[in-house]
């Protein structure tokens, strides 16, 4: 074989694997993460917006209350705590699913939804509070854009939930076929990034917002 | 009846304004013929599961160049009406446009060209080339790509209702509080634009998940980074950036729809509000928006360079680093957009120089073009047309732009024409003469026949000799004070320009119309024009490898990659050696199935966005829930994928390589 016909030819003889992609097309199990993790990446951005326009509106109170009058810190922490907790439960799920264990893949999910229920339901309570109190988002630019950025959070949790809620069903009907436990990792991935989100949150809007 | 119509009612339909009403009229005649005579000639089977229901990237493509065709017949007819009336309403006269529906018209101008026109033209180009660049079969994700194209046609839809129920914005293409907010603007013409954005945003989005993925992780044997053509590069960047910014865009218009649906106080005057936070959230989608239409239309430049010059792209690695720095600063520049807003010296000075550093990159590849037609054996072609007119005009205007990068300069010329003209000369001159290349380059490549030359050559110079004289006056008149948008001309001794700008308007309308004649001529006369080489400009990059048009699986085998240029180096080897590579082993290849969901799902997103902007809960309500079911239905399905047998393969690989074996013989006479 003459070294024009090996580049005419069919083999790479010993190109490295590099993971770049360089010996053809990568797997479903490696592409369809990835590119789930795109979409969550999209999805930081635009929490960063919101962070941006709440950073740049949180004194901006309109001689409505501030936040120091309106946030709870023994709340809040219930709040993290149960989103956190539900992570870790949400890992769980993911290893009883990689054992292919149905009974404890679907109560780890089902405690996992669970959670993430109580911290909507406080969160819920949090909203209906203020509002109550004269401080409802139309109070002034700061309000809403409190609300805007932890209910923006809390309706990525209650599509989190619907999620959860439809994944369980699916491998219930379905079992653990390969495509469904890709389905579960971006789940969990999607998850875990609102509990990043979250702890962001807590520290922005919360901690420093109840500094005395 | 609120409950159930919202606020919707008979007076949405403009009975009293004949050219609304018309133009209705029209456009529904249209459409009605249109779809007869489809469904007369037997041709809605092979439209719906060849195109509608398609998770092919060729078809998809070819879909969004379709779309954007569409909608530049109507953002010129806002345009050419737009001109007409500023060379009517001069001084005593007023026109035949009143104030209000004036304002509407340029404010779906330039939301149609930005968005409907200019993105769906670049995303079909990478739709149908970045694939077959790459050597592989498809993009990562077949069916959210067309789920992402129907989202699109979904916001085009939404767009063009407001022609027959109800308006349009009256605020400008970015619709900026608080004119936009509900005190000044209660209609439901804001609504509109903003459902509109949200709905085809969201596709963008996937559009561009889809595509870094497809760049980053699927590509054939051997295609290294550096291997890869340059407009699969400037994709790659293109794509990154509507990942980082469009985000953005979609907050933007959300917290902006809050504001307007329920008293919000994010922009407005009073509640502590504040209207600049949305010149920086929008701006900080829309100078990034510029270089995505930009990048992609850079990369068509290159590859008709290489390919028209008979060589290699000069300073390929430049050109890579040139564009990955531009994708990097244009997040840098995004104040240069109101530096009259009061942000202070020293941040206006830091964004003026920010803004001409970025010309630095953009010099570089000029300078790769220039030195890539250096020396090499150039043909004249339709497309090398565009590339050299682009050259000529995009510079001037880029040089406009550093003019206006210059806050001193820009507190002068701000909001006049001037900047009106700097725009249109870097978008026309740059990305649509890229967009007209491109059509008339690939063309083939999709249909089987080349594009009439002679006509292609008329089609440029009507652009080229139209948009000169249509907006080089423009920046006359910045200087002589015209602000943009004036529905009346106060100062009569404007009015040459201003007739000079509408002939030239009327060109580029000649132009367009030349474009449909061309495209009708080709197919009339395709029998004469047939590519059956697949290879019809001598090119250098894999999508000329396959037929054309290619199987729908591209390539029987993807392609293994050797060297800068995949398919040149191929081609030389093949015609040195006077042979085609040994006949691999074909095996049966495992593809997407075509799928509804795409068109359902943008079924339910134009009701529910209807519903949104009439307040017409109860139905969005139930749009959303329709959306959901169809997501749930679709992920219920086990089968995505079909197998097309080994033997079909194999019969159409050696029909492939029978026609390369003769074209190879003829190329190597000719050399």
């Amino acid at each position: 074989m003459t070294t024009e016909a090996a580049t005419i030819g069919l083999t790479h003889s010993g190109s490295e694997d590099t993971g770049l992609g360089h010996r053809g097309p990568e797997s479903k199990s490696i592409v369809v993460p990835y590119g789930f993790w795109l979409f969550v990446l999209s999805d930081m951005v635009l929490f960063s917006a919101l962070f941006a326009t709440y950073a740049s509106l949180v004194n901006a109170t309109d001689g409505g209350p501030t936040t120091n009058q309106l946030f709870d810190r023994t709340l809040v922490a219930i709040e993290t705590l149960a989103l956190l907790l539900s992570s870790f439960t949400c890992g769980l799920a993911m290893i009883a699913a990689k054992r292919k264990n149905m009974n404890l893949t679907q109560i780890w999910l089902l405690v996992t939804g669970l959670l993430g229920a109580v911290f909507l339901f406080i969160e819920f309570y949090e909203f209906a509070h203020m509002i109550g109190e004269g401080a409802p988002p139309q109070r002034s630019a700061f309000l809403s854009s409190f609300f805007t950025l932890v209910g923006c959070h809390g309706a990525h949790v209650t599509a989190g939930l619907l999620w959860i809620g439809t994944m369980m069903a699916q491998i219930w009907a379905k079992g653990f076929k390969e495509h469904i436990v890709r389905r579960l990792l971006c789940l969990s991935i999607f998850w875990h990034a609102l509990d990043i989100i979250w702890v962001a949150i807590f520290t922005i809007v919360y901690l420093i917002g109840t500094l005395p | 009846m609120s409950v159930i119509f919202g606020k919707l009612t008979w007076d949405a339909i403009p009975f009293h304004e004949p050219i609304p009403l018309i133009t209705s009229a029209v456009v529904l005649a249209a459409v009605a013929a249109i779809a007869v005579w489809v469904w007369r000639n037997g041709w809605w089977p092979y439209l719906r599961d060849e195109y509608i229901t398609s998770t092919d990237h060729k078809r998809i493509g070819i879909m969004y160049i379709v779309l954007a065709l569409l909608m530049l017949v109507r953002g010129f007819a806002d345009a050419i009406m737009m001109r007409l009336q500023q060379s009517m309403a001069i001084g005593a006269s007023q026109g035949y446009l009143t104030p209000e529906h004036y304002n509407q018209i340029f404010s779906a101008h330039g939301t149609i060209m930005i968005f409907f026109v200019a993105m769906p033209f670049v995303i079909g180009f990478m739709n149908f080339v970045v694939p077959l660049q790459l050597g592989v079969r498809d993009v990562a994700f077949p069916t959210m790509n067309n789920v992402s194209f129907w989202l699109t046609a979904s916001g085009a839809l939404l767009i063009n209702l407001s022609l027959f129920i109800g308006e349009f914005a009256r605020t400008g293409w970015l619709a900026f509080p608080p004119l936009s907010e509900k005190e000044f603007s209660p209609g439901v013409g804001v609504d509109y634009y903003l459902v509109a954005l949200q709905i085809s945003g969201v596709g963008t989005v996937l559009t561009s998940v889809n595509f870094v993925t497809t760049i980053l992780k699927i590509r054939a044997p051997g295609m290294s980074y550096f291997r890869m053509p340059v407009f699969c590069w400037t994709s790659l960047a293109s794509n990154l950036l509507i990942l980082a910014a469009f985000p953005v865009l979609t907050v933007t218009l959300g917290l902006l729809m809050l504001d307007r649906y329920l008293d919000f106080h994010f922009f407005t005057n009073d509640g502590g509000g504040n209207s600049m936070l949305y010149m920086n959230l929008i701006w900080v989608w829309g100078h990034p928006e510029v270089y995505i239409l930009a990048l992609p239309a850079f990369g068509i430049y290159s590859e008709v360079a290489a390919t028209f010059s008979g060589k290699p792209l000069f300073g390929y690695r430049s050109m890579v680093f040139a564009t990955l720095a531009i994708c990097i600063i244009s997040f840098m520049v995004w104040l240069h957009h109101f530096f009259t807003m009061g942000a202070g010296a020293n941040i206006n000075a830091i964004f003026g120089i920010a803004s001409m550093v970025i010309g630095i990159p953009t010099g570089v590849k000029i300078y790769n073009w220039l030195f890539t037609m250096y020396g090499g054996r150039v043909r004249f072609t339709v497309p090398m047309h565009y590339l050299i007119g682009f050259m000529l005009t995009f510079v001037v205007g880029g040089l406009t732009g550093v003019l206006l990068a210059i806050p001193p300069v820009d507190f002068v010329v701000h909001n006049s024409l001037f900047l009106v003209a700097h725009f249109h000369q870097v978008i026309i001159g740059g990305v649509v003469f890229a967009l007209m290349a491109g059509y008339t380059y690939w063309f083939p490549k999709a249909f089987g026949f080349t594009l009439d030359e002679r006509l292609g050559k008329a089609v440029f110079w009507c652009w080229f000799i139209g948009f000169h004289l249509a907006f080089m006056p423009s920046y006359l008149l910045g200087f002589y004070g015209a602000t943009r948008r004036m529905q009346h001309i106060p100062d009569p001794s404007w009015a040459p320009w201003l007739h000079l700008e509408l002939f030239g308007a009327v060109i580029i309308g000649a132009g367009i119309v030349l474009t449909v004649v061309q495209l009708l001529y080709s197919i009339k006369t395709r029998e004469q024009r047939l590519d059956v080489t697949g290879d019809p400009w001598d090119g250098r990059t894999l999508e000329w490898l396959t037929l054309s048009p290619p199987p729908h699986y591209n390539f029987a085998v993807l392609p293994d990659v050797h060297g800068e240029e995949a398919y040149w180096t191929r081609k030389q080897t093949a015609i040195k050696m006077d042979q085609l590579i040994k006949e691999p082993d074909y095996q049966p290849i495992e593809m997407p199935v075509s799928t509804p969901v795409g068109v359902i799902c943008a079924f339910f997103a134009s009701v529910c966005g209807f519903a949104v902007i009439w307040h017409i809960w109860w139905l969005a309500i139930l749009g959303l829930i329709g959306a959901f079911a169809v997501f749930v239905w679709y992920a219920w399905q086990d089968e995505h994928e079909h197998i097309v047998p080994v033997d079909e393969v194999r019969t159409n690989a050696r029909e492939r390589r029978r026609i390369r074996m003769e074209h190879l013989h003829s190329l190597s006479q000719s050399t």
